[in-house]
């Protein structure tokens, strides 16, 4: 079974956010970058699909700049065959629709039988590539998958997580399933694989552009918590915590 | 708990390849992840987390830097370093537990085996399938163990073993010992199993120090072994135990390192947090100037630690090298270990915080694998070319 599991690097997740000086983003400097949490499930999903199935390929792909080949070479780490880095210098500003038409672009050249994305991404937290992409290469798709069974006969059942409660779905391949915490346990990249990774191909592959169709006009931290009051103390402070509860704070 | 942020004031993780630093971060997120959240109870209990074993060969940090062919990584040395550092950023006894396994066992094994011991022994050791130890220290032989009791007498395709080590890590739980004893023709090395009549291996109790490790007393009493299959025929002479310990303590260099990052991590974000007369700590003079001193020294002890995993790599390492490295690093963290115990005040005796586990750790790692005196002699003698280890 060929399987594509699409990554993004993302700020960590201790990244301090500061404003860059033109007001439209995150100020790169200083930040570290990480695999996304549910991209790190996708990808478990797609090493643990093939290691099911037994045999095939999984190919890491991600839209990203030169760096991103950090991510990519830790996913060969914990177990992926290949990978492909679509160079983008304009990665940080692009939105999810042409994202996902340059990834589209290249998922059908590739044309596997599998499709694995994580549901969000933790920086933009848009939740929009992974459903895009199926739009455009005309696949089922289920999103926030949290069990998924390969039947025969290129059959796949998944469960998807929703508000209420799980839904149970069966789809044929090809196929895309967007991975919600909870699929998996994803592996750590043992210091064999970080080896093996070493031999494993990393292809660049520069991209067309395509246009944004949003852009960022501005960006601001949230504004900062205002400062806390004490109603009163003990018991006696209980009607006065509700009452604030209620008409200030609107919680409860 | 704030998560885990590693002092690097020079900006050496740029000195780092990419696959040191990716080494470097999972063995970190394998601690942070799965043995910080136990250590504490096994600390208390002086016991080893022992069901940890088969993740930290999955891991793969048993004999790391030893060739894929036995079932080992292959990793360079600056590598090896950076696993020893984020082990023992966990605990100096989970560093231990590994040293041991990849230095004191799988090295000598590897340096001075038969095929057949290699090819017998080291894919189980580096699966962890199977534990090891080192036996060369004697109750009354630590730092001279050119003196040591232990003999062997050969007797036909046999050798008879006999005599005492102690403060030996995981010698109850291992499965092979690596027992140096001496022949007429020097000292030699014997791969003595579990189990075999007359060899016992007691655990020494009561510690203070290093309760997250096995340590134990070694008793061979007419152990008979095989030749064949159970003396390293390669291993002639105190050069060989010698040079297991330059391996370990290469790693300890590194390890110490670790700890001490550790205490440094949780006192700096400690006397940010804890407010004293309405300021943090941290706004004071005092804190300010012992946190200088400790990152200072840390950094030091980073640079050490990185030439000599570079000088290895070239094949360029002396034991002297590894004196010097093994002396200060251990030294600094130890006194780093102190200084950060002081500053969390009363919640730095308290086994919640991390400073009074490493502290009391290191008072172990500043004696063994040679004490911090000796390694001051050994680098005395490496500058003037006298040996001031004995009377006389």
């Amino acid at each position: 079974m060929k399987i594509v599991a699409c990554i993004k690097r993302v700020p960590a997740t201790e990244t301090q956010a500061k404003i860059a000086a033109n007001g439209k983003g995150l100020e790169p400097a200083g930040v570290e970058y990480m695999l996304s949490f549910y991209d790190e499930i996708a990808v478990e999903e797609a090493i643990r699909t093939k290691e099911r199935v037994g045999s095939g390929e999984v190919i890491v792909l991600t839209l990203g700049p030169a760096e991103a080949r950090k991510e990519l070479v830790e996913c060969l780490a914990k177990g992926a065959d290949r990978a492909i880095l679509l160079v983008d210098p304009a990665w940080s500003s692009r939105d999810s629709l042409s994202t996902a038409k340059l990834l589209a672009a290249k998922i059908g050249e590739l044309a596997p039988d599998l499709v694995f994305t994580g549901r969000v991404a933790t920086d933009t937290d848009s939740a929009a590539v992974g459903p895009m992409l199926a739009t455009l290469l005309g696949r089922g798709c289920v999103t926030d998958v949290v069990k998924l069974t390969i039947e025969g006969g290129g059959k796949l059942k998944a469960e998807r997580e929703s508000e209420a409660g799980i839904e149970m779905y069966e789809l044929a391949l090809p196929a895309l399933i967007t991975c919600q915490k909870g699929l998996n346990e994803p592996r750590y990249a043992g210091l064999k694989g970080i080896m093996a990774a070493k031999k494993k191909p990393v292809e660049e592959v520069a991209v067309q552009d395509v246009p944004n169709q949003i852009a960022v006009e501005t960006a601001q931290l949230p504004p900062a918590r205002k400062e806390g009051r004490i109603v009163g103390t003990g018991a006696a402070a209980v009607p006065a915590l509700l009452e604030a509860l209620r008409k200030e704070a609107q919680v409860v | 708990m704030q998560p885990y942020k590693a002092l690097d004031y020079l900006d050496l993780d740029s000195e780092f390849s990419q696959d040191e630093r990716m080494v470097r971060d999972t063995v970190r997120a394998w601690v942070s992840d799965r043995f910080l959240p136990v250590v504490t109870e096994h600390f208390e209990a002086g016991t080893f987390p022992h069901h940890l074993t088969p993740e930290l060969a999955e891991l793969g940090v048993f004999g790391p830097n030893l060739p894929e062919e036995y079932g080992c990584a292959g990793l360079n040395n600056v590598a090896y370093g950076l696993i020893c550092q984020e082990l023992e950023r966990g605990d100096s006894g989970l560093r231990s537990y590994v040293s041991v396994q990849g230095s004191l066992v799988m090295y000598p094994i590897f340096a001075w085996g038969s095929d057949e011991q290699k090819k017998h022994w080291l894919p189980k050791l580096a699966a962890g399938k199977a534990i090891g130890s080192f036996g060369l220290t004697e109750p009354d032989f630590g730092s001279n163990p050119g003196g040591m009791a232990s003999r062997a007498r050969k007797d036909g395709d046999s050798w008879i073993l006999n005599g005492r080590k102690m403060w030996i890590t995981n010698g109850t739980i291992a499965d092979v010992s690596v027992v140096w004893a001496r022949a007429e023709d020097g000292i030699r090395g014997f791969l003595v199993e579990k189990g075999m009549p007359g060899f016992s291996a007691p655990e020494q109790k009561h510690k203070w120090s290093l309760r997250a490790s096995v340590t134990s007393e070694l008793v061979l009493e007419d152990v008979r072994v095989k030749e064949a299959t159970h003396m390293l025929p390669k291993a002639k002479g105190l050069k060989c135990p010698l040079g297991c310990l330059t391996q370990a303590r290469y790693g300890i260099a590194w390890g110490a390192l670790g700890a001490a990052l550790a205490c440094f991590d949780e006192a700096l974000s400690y006397s940010k947090s804890r407010i004293v007369f309405d300021k943090p700590l941290a706004a004071y003079q005092i804190p300010q100037k012992k946190l200088a001193d400790m990152g200072t020294q840390i950094t030091l002890g980073q640079l050490m630690a990185l030439r000599m995993g570079r000088l290895k790599d070239e094949g360029r390492l002396q034991p002297h090298h590894v004196n010097m490295g093994k002396r200060n690093n251990v030294h600094i963290a130890l006194e780093i270990a102190r200084t950060c115990r002081d500053m969390l005040g009363a919640n730095g005796i308290s086994l919640e915080y991390q400073v009074g586990r490493h502290m009391t750790n290191l008072e172990s790692v500043y004696t063994y694998e040679g004490t911090h005196d000796i390694h001051t002699l050994a680098i005395g003698e490496a500058l003037t070319g006298i040996p001031a280890y004995r009377v006389g």
